[in-house]
């Protein structure tokens, strides 16, 4: 089985005029395999979110490889990530970034759009990935009538809409209430279960990492802790 | 891989959103085409109608004039002296670059017919006129070269005669006229002809044989002028030579003395008129492209704050998947969008302008399809010129400060 996430060695250094560098990522080894649902914490600093943004194919590692999906992305120019972006990643927001004025709908098509689907394939996914989030009824409304915990699972759905091989959530809680955060983790926990859909989190908040089977925790651009929590049942 | 039809929809989504918005930065574009159409318009109108007034003196019109005479020490202006002849120009019409002539005799006199009188200036003239000035009868018909040989007492009119000894709108034709107290028999009518460049009414006159001038009126043998019509309007300036050359010599003149004739052309005039008018028409067009090209500025200010201000967006759809080309030609294609969109409204409120100032302004103001077409591709080209810079700064985004950009 090809792992979604391999990684290793991977050093991200920023430079900084008249020193040697800011290091965001020291050494790191990691590998996610299919169906996997990963957290990762560590506090602000630690390198977790360029460690985000590397998985993510937005950026690029200084050393080191990174496999996706057994692709190196060494290998691959711009519009090819991009590409790879489109049709195997997807993205989930801590500030949700659905595009205002524009129907729940019209913002879950988006990522299609990019990827080159047609128009009645879209609308159908579309439809089909917000029913999957509970939200079919609201299709039509735009983001400023629906909540917060609504949002993010439209921006979910977003995420999913292109049965894409990771997906990445940057604090995905962050800007919720309790309760809203509590459905949008049964969410994600619900499509890694029933779906195997390989999630990978970040977040600073224990309660919400727990919801995870595995926690791994950076600190100083290190990885220190990788530990499969046991499995829990949840109502 | 995105398509340029899903590319140019995501472009008009984006700016049908901010509707009000990409009407005020359009305005620019708007105003500055609508001036290129109406300047345009007026310039093109102001040519043809200077065209138009030379073309209305004849058709590639030479006129020869008697020269000055110095009677006791005066000299009398041109025209003073009494030494052209309808034989003249009888020998002129034989010259190859010359189409037609007419002698003109002109004879102030008082008009008498039906109980009513006018003032005029009655002009003899050959059966030649009509094609030398261009100037067609409206109704009857003009006399015929055996009647201008038998000196027959007929008379054409013009407008404004028919309507001060005919105010009761009377059909002038058949009716007898008296000139000098001469009756003469209205044949036709002319066509009007308006007034001249210098303002006089050309209708205002009355046309008869210059033969019947001549012997029934003035009862002298030379003529006031003599209206020649070169070939084209390529061979005025050689058969003006010709002219002089023949009357020289008509005119035993010596060489080194002074002519008594004087040959003139109307194309110089023409030629400054016109080049007047289009001076006029550059310059205001030139003006009209400027604000134009402040509209174009007005699209790549809004363009570029509508980059900073959508910043988390293109962050977002690079994020998605969006290639850095796919960004900079949804941005380009908005900008050129809001140009040609702008164009097109200009072209409209120019078309609609220019109709108006026709109307209101009795100016003529031709639109032409050659400007709307410049203007529509010049508004294009100023959305792709200042659109690209926004757009490749939206392009060259890093995706993830743009997602975290507040």
């Amino acid at each position: 089985m090809t792992p979604v996430v391999e990684v290793r060695n991977l050093r991200k250094v920023y430079p900084l005029e008249g020193s040697e560098g800011v290091v965001a990522l020291n050494d790191v080894d990691l590998t996610i395999d299919p169906g996997e649902f990963v957290a990762v914490m560590g506090p602000s600093g630690s390198g977790k979110s360029t460690f985000m943004h590397i998985v993510g194919l937005l950026d690029r590692a200084t050393s080191g490889t990174y496999r996706f999906d057994g692709h190196d992305v060494a290998d691959l120019d711009g519009n090819a990530l991009a590409d790879l972006r489109s049709r195997a990643l997807g993205f989930v927001f801590q500030a949700y970034n659905l595009l205002p004025r524009t129907t729940a709908l019209e913002n879950v098509e988006l990522p299609m759009i990019y990827a080159g689907v047609p128009a009645g394939e879209r609308r159908r996914a579309a439809l089909e990935a917000l029913d999957a989030v509970g939200l079919a009824k609201v299709a039509q409304h735009q983001p400023n009538q629906l909540s917060g915990g609504q949002q993010q699972r439209v921006a979910i759905a977003r995420s999913i809409v292109n049965q894409p091989s990771l997906i990445l959530a940057d604090e995905p809680t962050g800007a919720l209430d309790t309760a809203s955060s509590e459905d949008v983790m049964a969410l994600f926990r619900r499509l890694n279960e029933e779906r195997g859909m390989t999630v990978m989190l970040v977040t600073h908040e224990p309660d919400v990492a727990a919801h995870a089977k595995r926690l791994v925790t950076f600190r100083d651009g290190n990885i220190v802790g990788d530990t499969k929590t046991k499995e829990k049942v949840h109502a | 891989m995105i398509s340029f039809i899903q590319t140019l929809r995501l472009a008009l989504t984006a700016l049908v959103r901010n509707r009000s918005r990409s009407l005020l930065t359009m305005l620019g574009v708007v105003i500055g085409v609508a001036a290129v159409i109406v300047t345009v318009a007026i310039g093109t109108g102001a040519s043809s109608s200077v065209a138009d007034q030379i073309n209305g003196l004849g058709s590639n019109l030479i006129v020869v004039l008697p020269g000055s005479v110095q009677t006791s020490g005066a000299r009398t202006g041109n025209g003073g002296a009494s030494t052209l002849t309808a034989a003249d120009g009888m020998t002129i019409a034989k010259l190859p670059g010359v189409a037609a002539v007419s002698p003109v005799v002109t004879v102030r006199t008082q008009l008498v017919a039906a109980g009513q009188n006018w003032q005029t200036s009655a002009a003899g003239v050959a059966p030649s006129y009509t094609f030398v000035r261009t100037w067609p009868v409206e109704s009857g018909r003009f006399f015929t070269q055996p009647e201008t040989d038998a000196a027959a007492k007929v008379a054409v009119l013009g407008q404004t005669v028919i309507q001060q000894l005919f105010p009761s709108g009377a059909d002038p034709v058949g009716q007898v006229v008296l000139i000098r107290g001469v009756p003469f028999t209205v044949i036709g009518t002319l066509s009007a002809k308006g007034q001249s460049g210098a303002g006089q009414d050309q209708d205002d006159t009355v046309l008869i044989p210059y033969t019947s001038a001549l012997e029934r009126l003035t009862g002298s043998t030379t003529v006031a002028t003599l209206m020649v019509s070169a070939t084209s309007a390529s061979t005025i300036g050689s058969a003006q030579n010709e002219i002089t050359a023949l009357l020289e010599q008509r005119h035993r003149i010596v060489a080194g003395q002074p002519d008594d004739f004087q040959v003139r052309n109307l194309a110089d005039i023409a030629q400054a008129a016109s080049s007047t008018a289009s001076i006029l028409a550059v310059l205001l067009a030139s003006v009209a492209a400027v604000s134009l090209i402040v509209g174009g500025i007005g699209i790549m200010n809004i363009m570029l704050v509508s980059v900073t201000e959508r910043t988390r967006e293109i962050g977002l759809r690079v994020a998605l998947g969006a290639r850095a080309a796919s960004i900079l030609r949804q941005f380009l294609i908005e900008a050129v969008v809001l140009s040609t969109g702008g164009g097109a409204i200009g072209v409209l409120i120019g078309v609609i302008g220019a109709a108006a100032i026709a109307y209101f302004a009795h100016w003529p103001a031709t639109v032409s399809i050659v400007a709307v077409g410049l203007a529509l591709a010049f508004s294009a080209a100023v959305g792709v010129f200042f659109g690209y810079w926004p757009a490749r700064k939206a392009a060259a985004l890093d995706p993830i400060s743009a997602l975290r950009f507040e």
